[in-house]
């Protein structure tokens, strides 16, 4: 080839790895515009309602549309309350089935069980939100319901959460419906990082004589802790932002009730039953106010736990 | 009183047997929906659903023009996600060695895969639907495709870096620029993960309701106009479900049957395509 066809030849390469390569950093930097956008819009969004309401919106339990009223504070502790109660029986659980999957299972079924697993991650909430309304919460209500009532109503400390009437719907079952959606997120985050645990470390404490769970609670669990505190936190923000399931189960009230077993309502199922309703540009503001809010939490326990899992993937580059 | 022996056995046995019981605890659940499912879903399923449109309350119909438009957006919302996911993803395998771009980019994409969707509605009605001023299926197939993006973006740089760097140096040292390395060889290695994780991406938002509620909304006609409002089948469900009327319900069970055994099939398809582990919680 002549030299000045080279040249150009080169030429035309090098326009094009250049090209090439800020198509795909745009791309990358889209994402950044996007979640700035994101916050921005939604703050522009709820710029009256922080004008109207100030800090007090965060405090204010009053959600009243016809005297143009509104406050955050039944959602917001909705929102924590159910998340609470789904970690609260979500974390055994996950780490029971991220046990057995990584221990105790046979080689050729931890394959299956893991994807049926996830498979419960995959059915899309609305499926959730019905199932736990025409079946769970009817039988909730006749079978486990009264019996809360009757045994932990009367107790001094726990029995102001567990009275009222049996109705299946309220915090406490959307709080079980969201431990059951959250469970497959956290338990495979566990069973990953179990999974990168040196086999060398856990072979050392079965050579020293300790059983399984010895070896799980005190090997496995503590040199895994922040992976598996991650796992958590990114269990924590699916159950904050999960919308449909809540919605149908959670009952709507905007009530604080001391009770776990009476209606409620949370910021995500606010928005799905009243957006579309709201009329006025204050209700309409409000309700992305919450929205906003809802990002915010979200945004830094998903970033929380991000970090979490970094720091364990950091840690076991620098160990092997 | 037990030997100490004999109690780290006893501890051991209680662990182990509790920890087969939360496996056994999931699995219940997901029988359970599944039978629910089917039980509930099976009798109403006939040739009517896939072929009349929504009825109004209290007579026959079908979901057709929900399923239509579910369809039309989804594959809309695919269609705008992959190629920015891909590009994305390609930049942050290939590219993010070295700068601030690639670190913060990966950081913000890990939050927003698992951003609460129906914030995302209320981005894309504050940004699109109030500007035209009413809901259409562009705003749903938008709201939906700022879904995929995260997912897409994770899978593809997941996979490239599968893909052993021998095979880049191998075609770098034949003379090839670094675009055709990455276009003609690395991209195509990684082929089978990045259509798996395209996959999932479509699995997830074939069952996202909350940011349809605020873009796409609902209509009860047939309309292929993506600039009107857009039947949806998870609205269509949602809307059913919550009404009083019994044939509504009926057609919302059967619309959860078809959704939830789509979503699960187009899953197993993924990982049956692809049998590596991918990482997308």
């Amino acid at each position: 080839m002549p030299t000045f066809l080279r040249e150009v030849h080169m030429k035309r390469h090098n326009l094009l790895d250049i090209l090439f390569r800020n198509i795909t950093r745009l791309s990358a930097f889209a994402v950044l515009v996007l979640l700035v956008a994101i916050m921005v819009s939604l703050i522009i969004g709820s710029l009256p309602s922080i004008k109207a309401f100030g800090f007090r919106f965060l405090a204010s339990a009053e959600w009243n549309p016809v005297t143009d009223e509104f406050g955050a504070l039944v959602p917001i502790v909705g929102t924590l309350v159910t998340s609470a109660i789904a970690l609260l029986i979500a974390i055994p659980v996950s780490f029971g089935i991220a046990l057995f999957l990584t221990e105790l299972s046979p080689r050729w079924l931890r394959r299956p069980l893991g994807i049926a697993i996830e498979l419960l991650a995959g059915i899309p909430s609305i499926i959730y939100g019905m199932w736990g309304l025409f079946v769970f919460a009817p039988l909730f209500a006749d079978h486990v319901q009264p019996w809360l009532i009757e045994k932990l109503g009367p107790l001094p400390m726990l029995g102001p959460l567990f009275q009222g009437i049996p109705m299946g719907i309220g915090v406490f079952t959307a709080g079980i419906i969201l431990a059951i959606m959250v469970i497959p997120f956290i338990a495979s985050v566990m069973r990953d990082v179990f999974e990168v645990v040196p086999t060398l470390l856990k072979e050392s404490a079965y050579g020293l004589g300790a059983t399984t769970w010895e070896v799980m609670w005190h090997v496995v669990l503590p040199y895994t802790k922040i992976g598996v505190a991650g796992g958590i936190m990114l269990g924590l923000g699916r159950a904050l932002g999960e919308t449909m399931a809540v919605t149908f189960v959670i009952g709507n009230a905007h009530e604080l009730s001391a009770s776990l077993l009476m209606p409620g309502n949370s910021i995500s199922s606010a928005l799905a039953n009243e957006f579309n309703e709201a009329v006025g540009k204050l209700y309409t503001s409000a309700l992305v106010e919450l929205g906003l809010i809802l990002f915010l939490i979200t945004f830094i326990v998903l970033s929380l736990a991000r970090y979490m899992l970094y720091m364990l993937t950091k840690r076991e580059g620098s160990t092997t | 009183m037990l030997t100490l022996y004999a109690r780290r056995r006893l501890i051991n046995a209680i662990g182990l047997g509790i920890s087969a019981l939360a496996m056994l605890f999931g699995l219940i659940w997901l029988s359970w929906i599944l039978w629910t499912l089917l039980a509930n879903g099976l009798p109403q399923l006939s040739m009517a659903v896939l072929t009349q449109m929504t009825p109004p309350p209290n007579s026959a119909g079908g979901l057709l023009n929900a399923i239509a438009g579910s369809l039309m957006m989804t594959f809309l919302a695919a269609l705008i996600g992959t190629p920015i996911g891909i590009l994305a993803g390609t930049y942050l395998a290939e590219f993010g060695q070295r700068g601030w771009l690639a670190p913060t980019t990966r950081f913000i994409n890990d939050v927003l895969l698992s951003a609460p969707s129906i914030v995302i509605g209320l981005f894309i009605y504050e940004m699109y639907v109030i500007k035209i001023g009413h809901f259409s299926g562009w705003a749903g197939a938008l709201a939906l495709s700022i879904l995929v993006i995260p997912i897409v973006i994770r899978t593809t740089e997941n996979m490239l870096r599968l893909v052993p760097n021998t095979l880049r140096e191998a075609a770098a040292a034949l003379g090839a620029p670094q675009w055709k390395v990455i276009n003609l060889v690395t991209l195509r290695a990684a082929r089978a993960g990045i259509i798996t994780g395209v996959l999932l991406a479509v699995a997830r938002i074939s069952g996202e309701t909350a940011p349809l509620l605020f873009t796409s909304l609902n209509n009860q006609f047939w309309s292929s106009d993506m600039n009107q409002p857009m039947a949806n089948l998870p609205v269509v469900i949602f809307q059913f479900a919550m009404s009083p009327y019994q044939d509504w319900q009926s057609l919302a069970w059967a619309g959860a049957l078809l959704i939830t055994f789509s979503v699960l099939s187009l899953n197993i398809m993924a990982r049956v395509l692809f049998r590596q582990k991918s990482t997308t919680y």
